[in-house]
């Protein structure tokens, strides 16, 4: 039989590189290595997650009783706003890019991605960008005109140097986002290994390829509508001046364009990760592999037509409200058949609940509830009671956070012993899991009475007669399991790190290529390129005659690309030419823009 | 070296769908930029019709200038053609000299919009804030040619390396992808002057 210690037959590769690598802390801020960036990446995300979470503790604290005055609107309003537009771009999003910087290569065979030093590029962007955006706190007030930014609300006559901040640091993380896409898109479809044929791809490959589509596609007009904001802003152009004319509707369709394919960002991957995980721990192939992929697919391309389901209150008029409430309730059955199949995997499999698993399996009925009620608010007159109320917060809780972020967790606990080479401690594994569920579900499901019961989103404090006491109380205890969990994870994450079990190079005896390599794998990721025979290469090596992945004799020879500094230098500039906006400094703004074609200049010129 | 090997030196190798990184890498992103363009160029239509001030579009255009300047910009794609076409034949001089000449080409073309804006600004009273036709005329029209710059810059940066002979023909590619951002351009201001300045005018 075979097994995957064959791998270790393989003899060493010999590189070749531009230059000799460098070390320490140089080695970080110059490295080009989707490993390094995807733990960056990681590591951003986990912290922004624990600063999107005490924004949410601190005014979960403000409504746990009525006629409270811990925080101010002013205050109460800053922090919703950051909260969302934190856990969104900060946090699911990083996270996201973690797992997809980390595995994308070694789950097709690659050795890096197409573009590693834009790759450089798009997260020292997205850093700088995060930094900006929170650097409001310190300058003047956090934006405050909610995580949507409604114009004419964000105009210069109702909001302050926040929203400057907001748009300015939402552009770099549009502009980081977009090369990313590009970049993967490409890593994808034209670095696999031989024999990787694209219905060969994992389904986790699958939904990102999805996701990298979405991003290059729909944050241009979320760019393009940050970019108006600016000019009102800045210049004095009149797009959002209701006395001049201008309608607020145009903000909302360049936002929701963008917006609702965002959502769906935030959700493919940890459907994908559900769809890698469930066959693991039930010993059987995925139930309709190919029905997966294809309905991620088809969820990708309806994402971009149902965006005016958040405008049904607009007044658009009955026939857009007709289309897009069609369009939104279609939506339902790509999801519906993904939610089927996965039920028919667990059907009759062997399975076995370590912490990834009882994640994944969560994942299905909490996503389940929020895409039902969903499809509730796919019809305009429901819409019209439940827009604006705590119902639809907790339908979008349901799915970020039953449904995104715990699709992330069980991709953590699943995933993150091949990054550190140790496991994560189960015990404390499922303290999080279960601590975290009565905590979500605490918090989340009273919410859909309190939204039936009249309360509307985003006020900061309520009368005690209202009758929603109980529910905001239990949702403030919720959130404070919430974080409990959070933290045992991070605690759990630390640990390990330092002292946990070795993991192996396949702990979980697991069926795609990121398992053949050593944990943490080589710079290069595989000692040799492999030959991919089936959809699930390791599984059918270790138990299929004739699908043994073949061990070369001859050692390859590698091309590693080296350290570089002009990604940062680059993303800089771009930094500068935003704080040159933020600050009306026009010189600066001159300068950091030659900077730009400076570096470029200095980039195209670098041998790899 | 490996197939694969190669393909990870940025851009140059020939991958899994046998089109080169670079290529690709350009396709996908000129994808993105046709959302970007869609939604400045939906924001003008969105707002035809509503300034609540002149002057409007018919007003201040003028389409023998405009004319003058997008023949200019159209013929520029044709001696890009013929610069991607010399250096796949190898002929590097040959290349070198039509993507400068295409650059010019595209700062000609700047330098009408200039002119255009100015005119428009003093002589016709129109600003980025007298009217919606204002800000969404020259917010559209400025990041086209806030491309066209960037063209016109890069394009000189290749033929710069053409001249010091980085380029030959084993990376005609490099010349070949900055040519589709350049079509890219152009295309788009096809769109900008047929919908935007010659349909005022249909009416
Ligand atoms: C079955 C699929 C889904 C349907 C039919 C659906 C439908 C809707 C509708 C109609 C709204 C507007 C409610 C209103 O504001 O009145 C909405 C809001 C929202 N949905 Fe969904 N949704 C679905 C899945 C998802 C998923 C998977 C996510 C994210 C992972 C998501 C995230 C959100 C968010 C964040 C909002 C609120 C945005 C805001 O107003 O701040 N939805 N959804
Ligand atoms: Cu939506």
């Amino acid at each position: 039989m075979a097994s995957i210690a064959d791998f270790a037959r393989a003899p060493a590769p010999t590189y070749h590189m531009a230059r000799p690598p460098k070390t320490g802390l140089m080695d970080w801020l110059t490295t080009v290595d989707h490993k390094k960036i995807g733990i960056l990446y990681g590591l951003s995300g986990l912290f922004y997650l624990l600063v999107g979470g005490l924004e949410a503790l601190l005014f979960r604290i403000q409504l746990a009783v009525p006629d409270n005055d811990f925080l101010t609107g002013e205050q109460f309003n800053g922090l919703v706003t950051m909260h969302a537009t934190t856990m969104v771009f900060l946090a699911v999003m990083p996270i996201i890019a973690a797992i997809s910087n980390y595995f994308i290569p070694l789950m097709i065979g690659a050795r890096d991605v197409a573009f590693p030093r834009m790759n450089a590029f798009s997260f020292w962007t997205f850093l700088f960008g995060s930094l900006l955006l929170n650097s409001s706190f310190l300058f003047g007030g956090a934006p405050n005109a909610g995580w949507f930014g409604y114009a004419p609300l964000t105009g210069s006559q109702y909001s302050g140097s926040g929203i400057d901040f907001w748009w300015t640091g939402l552009a770099m993380l549009a502009i980081s986002s977009m090369v990313a896409g590009v970049n993967f898109i490409v890593t994808i479809l034209n670095m696999r290994a031989p024999g990787m044929t694209l219905m060969r791809m994992p389904v986790l490959v699958w939904m990102i390829l999805v996701i990298q589509f979405l991003l290059a596609f729909s944050f241009p007009p979320i760019t393009v509508g940050l970019i108006l904001l600016g000019f009102d802003r800045t210049f004095g152009t009149v797009f959002y001046q209701v006395s001049m004319g201008g309608d607020p509707q145009l903000w909302q369709h360049l936002f929701w364009l963008f917006g609702h394919p965002e959502v769906y960002v935030l959700i493919l991957p940890s459907m994908g990760i559900v769809s890698e995980i469930l066959p693991v721990f039930t010993r059987r192939p995925l139930f309709g592999h190919h029905a997966v992929i294809f309905s991620g697919v088809a969820i990708g391309f309806m994402g971009f037509g149902v965006w005016g389901h958040h405008m049904f209150t607009v007044g658009m008029g009955p026939i857009a409200d007709a289309a897009f409430a069609s369009t939104t309730a279609i939506v339902g059955i790509p999801t519906g058949v993904k939610i089927f199949n996965w039920l028919g995997t667990l059907w009759g499999g062997k399975i076995t609940f370590p912490t990834a698993m009882l994640f994944a399996v969560s994942f299905i009925p909490m996503f389940t509830i929020g895409g039902l009620s969903g499809v509730m608010h796919s019809s305009p007159p429901i819409d019209l009671q439940q827009h604006n109320s705590y119902f639809v917060v907790a339908h979008f809780h349901y799915v970020l956070v039953g449904g995104a972020l715990q699709g992330l967790f069980a991709g953590v606990y699943f995933y993150l012993p091949k990054i550190t080479g140790k496991l994560l401690s189960e015990k404390l594994g499922k303290v999080h899991f279960w601590v975290f569920l009565a905590g979500m579900n605490l918090t989340f499901f009273p919410q859909h009475f309190l939204g039936n019961h009249g309360m509307p989103r985003r006020i900061y404090t309520y009368p005690a007669d209202a009758g929603w006491n109980t529910d905001n109380m239990l949702g403030t205890i919720g959130v404070i399991l919430m974080a409990t969990a959070t933290l045992v994870m991070v605690y759990n994450i630390l640990t390990s790190w330092k002292k946990g079990k070795p993991a192996g190079n396949d702990p979980w005896d697991a069926s795609t290529l990121e398992w053949m390599t050593t944990s943490p794998p080589p710079v290069h990721n595989f000692d040799f390129t492999p030959v991919v025979l089936s959809e699930r290469p390791l599984w059918d090596h270790k138990r299929t005659p004739g699908f043994e992945i073949p061990v070369p004799e001859t050692s390859e020879s590698i091309h590693m690309p080296s350290n570089s500094w002009r990604p940062m230098l680059i993303s800089v500039c771009i930094l500068l030419i935003m704080v040159g906006l933020l600050t009306h400094l026009w010189p600066l703004c001159i300068v950091a823009a030659l900077g730009i074609v400076a570096g470029v200049y200095l980039w195209v010129t670098e041998p790899a | 070296m490996s197939v694969h090997a190669e393909a990870i030196e940025e851009g140059h190798g020939t991958g899994s769908l046998g089109v080169p990184n670079l290529k690709l890498a350009m396709w996908a992103f000129l994808g993105s930029e046709c959302m970007f363009f869609g939604s400045l160029i939906g924001t003008y239509f969105f707002y035809h019709d509503h300034s609540l001030a002149g002057p409007l579009p018919k007003d201040v255009f003028s389409i023998g200038i405009t004319s003058i300047s997008t023949f200019l910009l159209l013929m520029s794609s044709l001696t890009m053609a013929l610069g991607v076409d010399a250096m796949r034949r190898g002929k590097a001089l040959r290349s070198r000299n039509f993507v400068w000449g295409t650059a010019l080409l595209g700062l000609t073309f700047v330098g009408f919009q200039v002119f255009e804006f100015h005119h428009f600004v003093t002589e016709k009273g129109l600003t980025l804030a007298t009217s919606l036709f204002g800000s969404s005329f020259y917010v559209m029209t400025g990041f086209h040619g806030a491309h066209v710059t960037v063209g016109v810059i890069w394009l000189s940066i290749v033929g710069w390396m053409i001249h010091k002979g980085h380029f030959g023909q084993e990376k005609a590619i490099n010349v070949e992808v900055s040519g589709l951002y350049w079509h890219f351009v152009d295309i788009v201001w096809i769109v900008i002057f047929t919908f935007v300045y010659l349909l005022e005018f249909a009416k």
